[in-house]
């Protein structure tokens, strides 16, 4: 018996190159494109948000998920930036002797900065590549056409739903972080010294004014929008198969934090502007 | 004429440089049963994606119980989809509920109806399917051939006035599909629905057809009875059946 073994096709050979002009004119295209398509998923959220339908239950069990369920995450970080911002601080403090300025500085640094930004960061993490890669399998797996052919508004049920828990919930775990924060600090305090917790929060809440809170705390629903929507984006918008799921967590997580920082240089400004 | 339920005429459909579907012709009326059959990719999963608006055809007209669906908005179609059960390919159930979650999920927006009428009928269709037992189980403690199942008795649930069974026996072994297929046609007879059933299953076929279509190249070629497809002098129409 003789087996004939014949080769179809041909094997193309691809060259790789670096990109040539055309492919970064493409790359531009796209991203412009995407820009286009996430400013319309914006809109569609705004126009979908107030008509109802109001899918509570899956609201409150996305709160759960994305809120509860990342505060330990959330609670370790805390307490472990305001310890080591504690201990990083002080000797540049003892250099100018003001030791006793320790407790507000830190306080303030974390409240006004370095607590919404960490925890926004570790959210987008958790959360944003979360909501990217199930949004992606739902997609792939056609989990979002069959709510669409029972007549549901998938968009509603999924994506509303998971947008508004990442609003509400990164505030919440925000002033969470803040205060575990506040009291690793007051730990990294009594490392080298004695100041007890009374006279701690007396120096804290001395100086750290309103003024510095609240444009703080509003600031962090922005970052939970931005990352519950682009994960949301990235995830809805999937294809290319099980390959996709993978690619949307990531740029969930690589966009949504990039989001983070671009929402917080814009927040500065604003704040200085009236502050 | 009054029985006919869904009409798709000069269906088109590509993606980039593939033609899908080119030129798609088909009738289904009420209480009876079309399979379409083709070679797999020839794409009999995008028509009836197309027919309920999942998938936006590039030309020809598609009508849903005498309405255009390209004139419908969004609500509109919900309402007319509403009617119409889907069983998907790859079953589709979703991941994050429970069998009885995933049954429950279509009758949320049915309103009047009480906590022991929606358990009643979530019981009812998954006896149907012999899964009764399954109830509480995720969709990942399920095989694949159970998770064909739960998707039938989801596009069930609602007692739908029309049907479409993406390859509805395929990954079964034989006695549950014939089963299958027997419980397609008794949903037919008992609901006088109409439905579209996708199978390449030659036994399912011949139980539930009442008229069969062939795709080939994109066009609907061959419409006729089981008798008369099966027996066909076309060699390739033929080899469906072989
Ligand atoms: N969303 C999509 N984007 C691009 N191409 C697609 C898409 N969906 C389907 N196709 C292409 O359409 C063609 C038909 O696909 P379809 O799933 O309808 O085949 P099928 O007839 O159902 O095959 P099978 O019997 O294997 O299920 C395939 O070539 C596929 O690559
Ligand atoms: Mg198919």
């Amino acid at each position: 018996m003789s087996i004939d073994l014949k080769i179809s096709g041909e094997v193309e050979l691809v060259k790789v190159n670096e990109p040539s002009e055309n492919q970064y004119l493409k790359r531009v295209k796209d991203f412009f494109e995407d820009v286009t398509k996430l400013t319309r998923f914006t809109f569609r959220f705004f126009k979908e948000v107030v008509k109802p339908r109001y899918e509570f239950n899956e609201f409150f069990k996305q709160s759960y998920l994305i809120g509860y369920k990342s505060f330990p995450l959330v609670a370790i970080t805390g307490f472990i930036m305001g310890l080591v911002l504690t201990i990083q601080s002080r000797p540049t403090l003892v250099d100018f002797g003001a030791e006793s300025w320790l407790p507000a500085m830190v306080a303030v640094s974390i409240v006004r900065e370095i607590g919404p930004v960490i925890t926004a960061l570790i959210f987008a993490g958790k959360v944003g590549s979360g909501i990217g890669a199930e949004l992606a399998s739902m997609k792939v797996t056609e989990q979002i056409d069959a709510m669409e052919v029972s007549g549901m508004n998938p968009f509603k049920y999924i994506v509303v739903t998971r947008v508004l828990s990442a609003t509400l919930m990164l505030p919440v775990l925000v002033v969470a972080a803040d205060a575990i924060a506040l009291y690793g600090a007051y730990i990294g305090v009594n490392l080298k010294g004695d100041v007890n917790v009374h006279l701690f929060f007396l120096q804290v809440f001395e100086k750290l004014s309103f003024s510095d809170v609240f444009p703080a705390i509003i600031k962090t629903f922005f970052f939970g929008f931005a990352v519950g929507l682009i994960g949301c984006y990235k995830g809805y918008n999937s294809n290319n198969g099980t390959e996709g799921v993978g690619k949307s967590a990531n740029a969930a997580v690589v966009i949504g934090s990039l989001a983070v920082f671009i929402i917080d240089m814009i927040a500065v400004q604003i704040t200085s502007l009236f502050i | 004429m009054e029985n006919i339920v869904a009409e798709i005429s000069r269906l088109k459909k590509s993606f980039g440089r593939n033609d899908v579907l080119k030129d798609i012709n088909l009738k289904i009326e009420k209480g009876k049963n079309l399979v379409v059959c083709g070679k797999s990719g020839s794409g009999k999963s995008v028509l009836i994606k197309c027919l309920v608006g999942l998938i936006e055809p590039d030309d020809g007209k598609i009508i849903l119980f005498g309405k255009n669906i390209s004139d419908l908005n969004d609500d509109e179609l919900n309402l007319l989809r509403k009617k119409i059960g889907f069983l998907f390919q790859s079953a589709a159930l979703y991941d994050s509920m429970t069998v009885r979650e995933n049954l429950e999920f279509p009758l949320r927006d049915v309103k009047l109806k009480s906590k022991d009428e929606i358990d009643t009928l979530v019981l009812e269709a998954l006896k149907n399917v012999g899964l009764e037992n399954a109830i509480d189980k995720m969709p990942s403690e399920l095989s694949g051939g159970m998770r064909k199942r739960v998707g039938l008795a989801r596009a069930l649930i609602l007692k739908p006035e029309i049907i479409l069974y993406d390859e509805p026996t395929t990954g079964l072994d034989p006695i549950t599909s014939k089963e299958i297929s027997q419980l397609i046609l008794d949903v037919q007879k008992k609901y006088n629905t109409a439905s579209i059933i996708i199978t390449h299953d030659v036994g399912c076929a011949r139980i539930t057809a009442n008229r069969m279509i062939i795709i080939k190249d994109g066009a609907s070629v061959t419409e006729g009875t089981f008798k008369e497809l099966s027996e066909s002098k076309d060699k390739w129409v033929n080899s469906f059946f072989k």
